[in-house]
């Protein structure tokens, strides 16, 4: 009974999933009606420059934020991880917090903080710049990849720190016990061993950024990502386009998650040989 | 790996290495969160935005959003305990039934995680919608049932989204459950039932607290489920915020919004760190 009603938990869990990925394949210009079967929504997609430019700059904001989070939470959690008392409290309770204030209230704070910000910021540079078109700092590209990448160095800081904490000890004394100097010891022992959750922590940085919606809907200003897109086209209705677009971004995020997992099996594999 | 000084480097380098992620906790976290603080206390510019003063007006107008909040606070639980009551067997299946499968199927759990929440979410409007379920079910000879754009619907939006969520932690509790115990039960004369309300629930518990309370301060934010499945008639605190900041420009009203928003989540950390105390503390005193 348990392994009937399982499975009926897997159905519910997945024929929404369904639902979109088959829809995205029909022939007709409806998105409610079913006509078997073709390829043409996909390459409507790849004709319509709005949302390849939505797409082109979820991209790019995910790529660019998840770079910024990966490297500067694994610098954090090295620089940290010799370290007690209350300085080490201070930067795991902001580590906390950076995760559990909602998506919502981070987009809310990021855009009064920007505005406030800009609007003391563009007098300043409108007086000191030479010419009467001085630059105009406003919401955007740059705003989105900020609110993002502090939420996922958060999410790095954890995933790097679990792995390092699970690193023998033995191993770093070893290597200095055998003439290393600190930076070999560094580049070869220590990085190769929490390299795997580095990487995870990117692809998960990735992934958030490229899925959020909330943070960017406040602090885009005139940008538009992907999810912004396909938000503002739903309530407009479903276009068949839009679970053409919908089925793409979930083979890509499987795949991530595949990339992912096979990553952390190997991670695992290597430092059990070990 | 306690205190080994990894980078072996000096306090220079250590100071360098924190620079960036410091700069942007206070950049990105702390300014920005002193920045709602003192627009929940200014006063409503003009043309929108916001004039410096010190006024509690917002926080004593926040009942003229009452509705929202009474949405949230009643469909936020409502969708939590349906979380629970669907996850609960399945991590139990997952946990203590399958062997061969397990990872295969763990992932099958997360693999909808992956994927981007806002499909997820408009997927139901197929499901939901006129030519779904309703129509089925007219079809079966039941009355035109409308589904969408009510807080069934978002319910239903609530469970479906973050039923992976409230498996993991059940699912980890009940896997490190000390199968024994169960044996020992069923030795003492115990039935199936009598063991699964006595003695497996109880022991995964911290997984039911963790669960709920993850969902519970998740949903508090939420706007995309009601904004996609209520239509714009049932409304959540989310919604309030994004139409305060983006729609009708009350800014310092939406800061004073946000503002109650984080308050009520500290409350309910605070009541989950409690309950979770007393839980440890039972557990101690037990095994004395």
């Amino acid at each position: 009974m348990l392994r009937a009603y399982s499975t009926l938990v897997y159905l519910f869990l997945y024929t929404p999933i369904l639902i979109v990925v088959v829809f995205s394949f029909t022939l007709s210009k409806h998105a409610t009606s079913f006509e078997c079967c073709g390829i043409s929504w996909f390459g409507k997609v790849l004709e319509n420059p709005f949302m390849m430019e939505a797409l082109f700059n979820s991209l790019r904001i995910a790529f660019v934020s998840a770079i910024i989070a990966t490297v500067f939470g694994t610098l954090a959690v090295l620089a940290l991880n010799s370290m007690r008392g209350p300085m080490r409290m201070v930067y795991d309770a902001l580590t906390y917090a950076a995760i559990i204030v909602p998506g919502i209230v981070i987009g809310i704070a990021t855009l009064s903080a920007l505005v406030s910000a800009f609007d003391i910021i563009n007098p300043w540079i409108a007086s000191v710049w030479p010419t009467s078109d001085a630059p105009k700092l406003k919401m955007g590209y740059f705003s989105v990849v900020a609110a993002h990448s502090l939420f996922t160095m958060a999410l790095v800081i954890i995933i790097v720190r679990t792995r390092l904490e699970s690193m023998d000890q033995r191993l770093v004394e070893a290597s200095y016990d055998l003439y290393a100097t600190p930076r070999q010891t560094f580049f070869r022992v220590i990085l190769p061993y929490i390299f795997p959750g580095v990487i995870s922590g990117f692809l998960l940085a990735f992934t958030f950024s490229f899925d959020d919606f909330i943070i960017a809907f406040f602090v885009a200003g005139s940008e538009t990502t992907l999810p912004i897109y396909i938000f503002s086209s739903i309530r407009r209705g479903i276009t068949p386009e839009v679970n053409a677009i919908s089925t793409i971004i979930i083979a890509f995020s499987l795949i991530l998650l595949f990339v992912a997992r096979a990553l952390e099996k190997k991670g695992l594999a290597k430092s059990g040989q070990q | 790996m306690s205190s080994i000084n990894l980078i072996g480097g000096s306090r220079m380098t250590r100071f360098l290495m924190l620079l960036p992620a410091t700069l942007w906790f206070v950049i990105l976290l702390l300014l920005p969160i002193a920045a709602i603080v003192v627009f929940s206390v200014g006063e409503r510019g003009p043309a929108g935005g916001f004039v410096p003063a010190f006024t509690l007006e917002h926080y004593g107008n926040l009942g003229a959003r009452w509705a929202a909040f009474k949405n949230t606070l009643t469909l936020a639980p409502l969708g939590t305990f349906g979380c629970l009551i669907i996850a609960y067997p399945l991590a139990y299946f997952l946990a203590i039934h399958t062997s061969r499968w397990k990872s295969f199927l763990l992932t099958l759990v997360i693999i909808p995680f992956w994927t981007s929440f806002l499909i997820r979410t408009y997927a139901w409007i197929y499901i939901l919608g006129g030519k779904g379920l309703p129509s089925f079910l007219e079809f079966l000879g039941f009355d035109y049932m409308r589904m969408l754009n009510t807080p069934g619907a978002i319910t239903v939006g609530i469970i479906y989204g973050y039923l992976p969520l409230m498996v993991f932690p059940i699912y980890v509790t009940l896997e490190r459950l000390d199968k024994r115990l169960l044996e020992a039960s069923h030795d003492l004369g115990a039935g199936k039932i009598a063991t699964f309300f006595r003695v497996t629930i109880p022991l995964s518990l911290p997984g039911i607290i963790t669960g709920s309370m993850l969902v519970f301060i998740l949903l508090m934010g939420e706007f995309l489920i009601p904004a996609i499945l209520g239509g714009g008639k049932v409304f959540f605190v989310g919604n309030a915020l994004v139409d305060l900041f983006l729609q009708s420009r009350n800014w310092p009203f939406g800061a004073a919004i946000a503002m109650s928003l984080v308050v009520l989540m500290l409350i309910t950390i605070g009541v989950y760190l409690k309950l979770v105390g007393r839980f440890h503390d039972k557990q101690a005193l037990s095994a004395m």
